[in-house]
């Protein structure tokens, strides 16, 4: 097992206290491993704690359980030194690109910060040469650097988003739905910059999204999260060809095909219900409550993972 | 040698020793780049743009001068009287006039105009430090923390501010030190909880998320990424605390607690003045004049300040002179 995966997260939990007694489980027990070189999708609806999982990965906030092994090193609990290396390691690519960049600063002093932080380059010409270059792999020009993020479109600015956290070099990226706030035509232009920069950079990414088709394309292997917890992993052809678990079939079923024949030939069955709270979760599957095969062990007891193919496991009592 | 045509013009296709030197040094390309735009003398370029804020300025430099080097200059002393020349009316000797004990107001004015921009400006820059301190640790570090920094400050803003004001200037007696010391016990909680609320609206943006994930530490992160954001406010906050401190002093010279006589202030003269406007208007005129100017130009300048920080405006300004180009075009055709 040693060495076979990059990033292995076992168990990990993290709940937020919102006071009176009432706590959001927005990420429980939830595992999955990553191999170096290959993408790993994370799809779920909004507030499914998909974000909260990259975030958490990274340290933004405490994990209240579980482990984060990275490299063979449990990366869970380190001193602020050691997780300030970390940093060099495991970067985020943020969601929103008119937010994720401070207005105050230049293009060039915002992907020359991480160089300047972690002391890479020995003096200011040889960051500021080294921005320049940042800047041209993610398809910006070095004039850029002088400019503010507010003269950008959305396009260019995640760019920006993208070289500051590829500068420290790192080899894991959390790309949390780098691409959903852009339009389409940009979204493709980002998603095969991110796919060449994968291979130009040996670079491993946790792929965050809720755009199926999106994840389809650039990941190996899809994780599917439903109210913080992961009811089916594996590799991304067997999850798209053979959805096991009720939630990842309404899922699949719910893309729109753009082929008016069959979409009318599909039997559409909508998910019915709705989302049931995060907040003080009893324990069963989280699913059942909208799952159309419940029954009442669904209703009381956690689903465990089971594998049902090479590769491919689902938590459901029903397999 | 042979001649191609391109675009209407001969062109020389053969190749000279030029072309086959080396290109140059790519440190020395990027130096013909548009120089680095730093954001502070980016700032200081806009604001001498605006002339709201040139005005502002001039005045506030004038008052500034003046109340440097009049007392100095003048032939006569601040608290000297002279029962001869007493109540004359604003003339060469005396340009504002003199009061009832003969002093000369003119002196006296710029005097008073020292103290009352002593006390004004550190009067109100040490509750703004002490409560920008007290906020960001509070915003910052949260929870429990927090919770207790705030209830303090919630517990001391009950209590109005005069009380603490009058309390401190008994214990301590009226003078600048006493007053400033009263301004700062009483005055840091409004800007600790600002600072706070500021503190808190930054801390989870995505942009300073980013910064944590590339390893900032706290110090670098609330400098370099959160007080820009809020300087502005920050500033024109700081220049409408000025008239504020300013007035307070007035106040509690009023009240007879503030700046004792022979020393003076702007508050002391204006509230002397008061007394003899109907005879003596000069004496109520000059340093209430003094005051208006000072606090209309601190808030003018202010504003222009503020507008001067936020870049989203270098665009307008570009906006502008185009317009204008093309308004000048438009004429001409």
């Amino acid at each position: 097992m040693a060495g076979e995966y990059l990033l292995q997260v076992e168990g990990l939990k993290k709940y937020f206290n919102l006071g009176k007694g009432r706590i959001l489980h927005a990420v429980d027990d939830v595992s999955f491993a990553v191999r170096p070189g290959e993408t790993l999708g994370l799809v779920g609806e909004s507030g499914c704690g998909k974000t909260t999982v990259g975030r958490t990965l990274l340290k933004l906030y405490k994990p209240d359980g579980g482990r984060i092994i990275y490299r063979d090193e449990d990366v869970t609990h380190v001193p602020a030194r050691r997780q300030r290396e970390l940093c060099c390691k495991m970067q985020m690519i943020y969601q929103d690109p008119y937010a994720s960049l401070n207005p105050f600063m230049t293009i060039g002093e915002i992907v020359s910060e991480g160089l300047e932080i972690n002391k890479i380059g020995k003096d200011r010409a040889e960051r500021q040469m080294m921005t320049y270059d940042l800047l041209e792999m993610v398809g910006l020009t070095k004039e850029h650097a002088n400019r503010f993020p507010h003269e950008f479109s959305g396009g260019q600015r995640q760019r920006a988003g993208i070289a500051r956290a590829l500068a420290v070099n790192p080899e894991f990226v959390v790309c949390d739905e780098a691409i959903s706030a852009l339009d389409v035509s940009v979204q493709a232009q980002i998603i095969n910059m991110l796919l060449d920069l994968r291979e130009k950079m040996n670079l491993t990414y946790l792929f965050i999204a809720h755009d199926l088709s999106v994840v389809r394309y650039i990941s190996q292997r899809v994780a599917v999260m439903y109210l913080g917890k992961i009811v089916e992993i594996g590799s991304a052809a067997e999850v798209y060809a053979h959805p096991a678990h009720p939630y990842t079939q309404g899922l699949l079923n719910a893309v729109p095909v753009a082929d008016p024949e069959f979409e009318k030939s599909k039997q559409y069955k909508a998910m019915t219900g709705e989302v049931s709270s995060p907040i003080n979760c009893k324990p069963g599957c989280r699913f059942a409550s909208r799952c159309p095969r419940a029954t009442e062990k669904c209703r009381t007891e956690d689903p465990l993972m089971k594998q049902v193919g090479p590769d491919h496991f689902v938590a459901c009592h029903h397999l | 040698m042979e001649k191609i045509k391109k675009n209407g013009q001969l062109y020389d296709d053969t190749l000279t020793e030029e072309d086959f030197s080396p290109v140059p040094d790519r440190a020395a390309i990027v130096d013909q780049i548009r120089p680095s735009m730093r954001y502070w003398p980016e700032v200081g370029k806009r604001l001498m743009k605006n002339k709201m804020a040139i005005a502002s300025l001039t005045v506030l430099a004038v008052i500034v001068l003046l109340a440097i080097f009049v007392p100095i200059f003048s032939p006569y002393e601040y608290d000297a009287s002279n029962f001869l020349a007493a109540k004359q009316k604003p003339s060469w000797a005396h340009p504002f006039g003199t009061d009832k004990v003969g002093r000369d107001m003119f002196t006296r004015v710029f005097v008073g105009t020292r103290t009352s921009l002593l006390i004004g400006v550190i009067g109100a820059l040490i509750p703004y430090i002490i409560g920008m301190t007290i906020g960001a640790i509070s915003g910052w570090v949260g929870g429990t923390v927090d919770m207790v920094i705030m209830r303090v400050v919630d517990v001391m803003l009950c209590i109005p501010s005069m009380i603490y004001m009058i309390l401190i200037l008994v214990v301590l007696g009226g003078s600048p030190v006493s007053l400033i010391v009263a301004l700062a016990l009483s005055g840091w909680m409004g800007s600790a909880r600002g600072f706070r609320g500021r503190i808190l609206q930054f801390k989870n943006r995505e942009f300073v998320l980013a910064a944590k994930t590339l390893g900032a530490r706290p110090g670098r992160i609330i400098i370099r990424h959160i007080l820009p954001n809020i300087l502005g406010n920050m500033a024109v906050g700081l220049c409408s605390a000025i008239p504020g401190a300013i007035f307070a002093e007035a106040g509690m010279s009023y009240i007879g607690l503030g700046i004792s006589p022979p020393m003076t202030s702007l508050g002391q003269l204006s509230t002397d003045g008061v007394a003899v406007f109907m005879t003596e208007f000069h004496r109520f005129f000059f340093p209430s004049l003094i005051i208006s100017l000072l606090i209309f130009a601190l808030f003018m300048f202010g504003n222009c300040l503020r507008d001067a920080l936020d870049p989203k405006l270098r665009d307008e300004d570009y906006m502008a002179r185009v317009y204008r180009r093309m308004r000048k075009g438009g004429r001409k055709a």
